[in-house]
């Protein structure tokens, strides 16, 4: 059965642990965000072994370039991009410590065995449902990349972000088990 | 031969882009309850939900139903027996550049395919035009956003393969696709051709409304086969599982040379935007 899960960064180990493929979480507190070149260039810095322009131990990047903000909002609307893109680079951020990613679609086989060896989790965000998910987003500053526009990461402050637990450390996966579920041909 | 400013193309332009990207259209909306009829998983359903929900915000708020804004793609019908005070193209350009800067739109084009850099104001559009007889302009914007537009397919087939081979190809790609184009997603195919024009079929076949069937009976079947067996899948909404992995399939044909079959699959998210107005 799955549970309602109330989660605030930085996850440890322990927080990883409890969550199940299927559970619904609402996250609430600061994340991190980044996607295609802002991943390019984290990659880059830690094959080189130089140091990260921020903090990714315990953390959670959100998959998302979200539209400019209105005058008198935070942002703008800021649904998931597809995770797929950013596989590639994900298994050296486990390794570096990060916790969590938010996106949709599913991961490669060597992201969910990165994140089996390293205790982390990918979470799933309704994919064009960036009107809704804004509304949750309190703050946003930009803290590094600012010449990427859209892609620059940026510090959110959430509150009750809802996602799934799309892959846990149990090697679980919520995509085959939910078409297996209903294919019928 | 009638006149219309430069002005009046930009104008439009600009808010067919605003209005394209914060109003689903009702065909969509309607498609989307109707599919919680079928829907018993909760975690369908709770999408299903969430997405008419964010259709709600975006409307009322004036906000983009999604961040990505889309590549502004747009269907120009101009008759022979109008002109615009100035290059038309440009007009459209304008209207681009001044919807997506107005509208808080997110602006997703690079300059340069391989070496990058933003353009800062969405241009330039992708333009198909077509000459047609009259003395009106007809204009369609639909912003396409990448990741549906990434699961899209080409394939030169062999006349052999027939319109089996064609079902197979457009679930095949569905399945390959999986919960990448954002599903429920909307399917435009194309068939016959040359190896661009199908492909330009199956993305003006994205314009039909939910429910708007090819009006030649055996193409019509086509669709409704299609629609069946997409959604005996399983994908479901945002692939998570569900017996709504498409809200709909339209068929676009065209004459073939005898030795050539091809065949593409445009698919579209939910966030299914067209607007278009006729000056």
């Amino acid at each position: 059965m799955s549970q309602l899960i109330k989660l605030t960064p930085p996850l440890s180990d322990e927080d990883i642990e409890h969550l199940k493929i299927g559970d619904r979480v609402l996250i609430t507190g600061k994340i991190l965000t980044g996607r295609d070149s802002a991943h390019k260039r984290l990659f880059d810095l830690v094959q080189d072994g130089k140091p990260l322009p921020i903090e990714i131990k315990g953390q959670i990047i959100y998959y998302v370039g979200p539209a400019p903000a209105k005058p008198g909002k935070v942002i703008g609307s800021a649904g998931p991009t597809t995770s797929y893109r950013m596989d590639p680079y994900t298994p050296l951020l486990l390794k570096e410590g990060l916790k969590a990613m938010i996106g949709k679609g599913q991961r490669s086989p060597e992201v969910r065995e990165a994140m089996k060896q390293y205790k982390a989790v990918y979470f799933a965000a309704t994919g064009g449902a960036g009107a809704l998910i804004a509304r949750c987003i309190k703050s946003a500053k930009i803290i590094a990349y600012e010449d990427l526009g859209p892609e620059a990461i940026r510090e959110l402050i959430v509150e009750d972000f809802p996602v799934i637990v799309a892959n846990d450390i149990y090697g679980g996966d919520l995509y085959d088990e939910g078409i297996r579920k209903f294919q019928q041909v | 031969m009638r006149k219309v400013e430069y002005k009046k193309i930009v104008d439009e332009v600009a808010r067919l882009c605003m209005e394209a990207n914060y109003f689903l259209g009702e065909d969509v909306i309607d498609g989307l309850k109707n599919s919680l009829k079928n829907e018993d998983s909760a975690t369908a359903r709770d999408i299903i939900n969430q997405i008419l929900k964010n259709a709600e915000i975006a409307r009322s708020e004036k906000v983009p139903l999604c961040q990505d804004c889309g590549f502004t793609v747009v269907f120009l019908e101009m008759g022979t027996d109008v002109y615009v005070d100035g290059n038309i193209i440009d007009a459209i350009n304008d209207g681009v550049r001044k919807g997506y800067t107005e509208g808080y739109l997110r602006k997703s084009i690079l300059k340069d395919p391989i070496r990058g850099g933003n353009t800062n104001d969405n241009t330039p559009a992708i333009v198909h035009s077509q000459l047609v007889s009259g003395d009106k302009i007809k204009i369609t914007v639909a912003p396409k956003g990448g990741g549906s537009e990434n699961m899209s397919a080409v394939k030169m087939g062999k006349p052999a393969d027939g319109i089996e081979g064609v079902k197979d190809f457009v679930v095949n790609q569905v399945i390959r696709a999986r919960a990448n184009p954002c599903p429920p997603i909307i399917v435009g195919v194309g068939i016959g051709g040359t190896f661009e024009y199908v492909t330009y079929l199956a993305k003006k076949a994205l314009l039909r409304n939910i429910g708007e069937r090819n009006p030649e009976p055996f193409y019509a079947d086509v669709e409704r086969e299609l629609l069946e067996r997409i959604n005996k899948t399983g994908i479901g909404p945002m692939g998570l599982g569900g017996r709504t992995t498409a809200l709909d399939v339209f068929v676009e044909t065209h004459p073939r040379h005898i030795a050539s079959f091809p065949a593409a699959v445009n698919i579209n998210c939910h966030s299914a935007r067209h607007k278009s107005i006729i000056i």
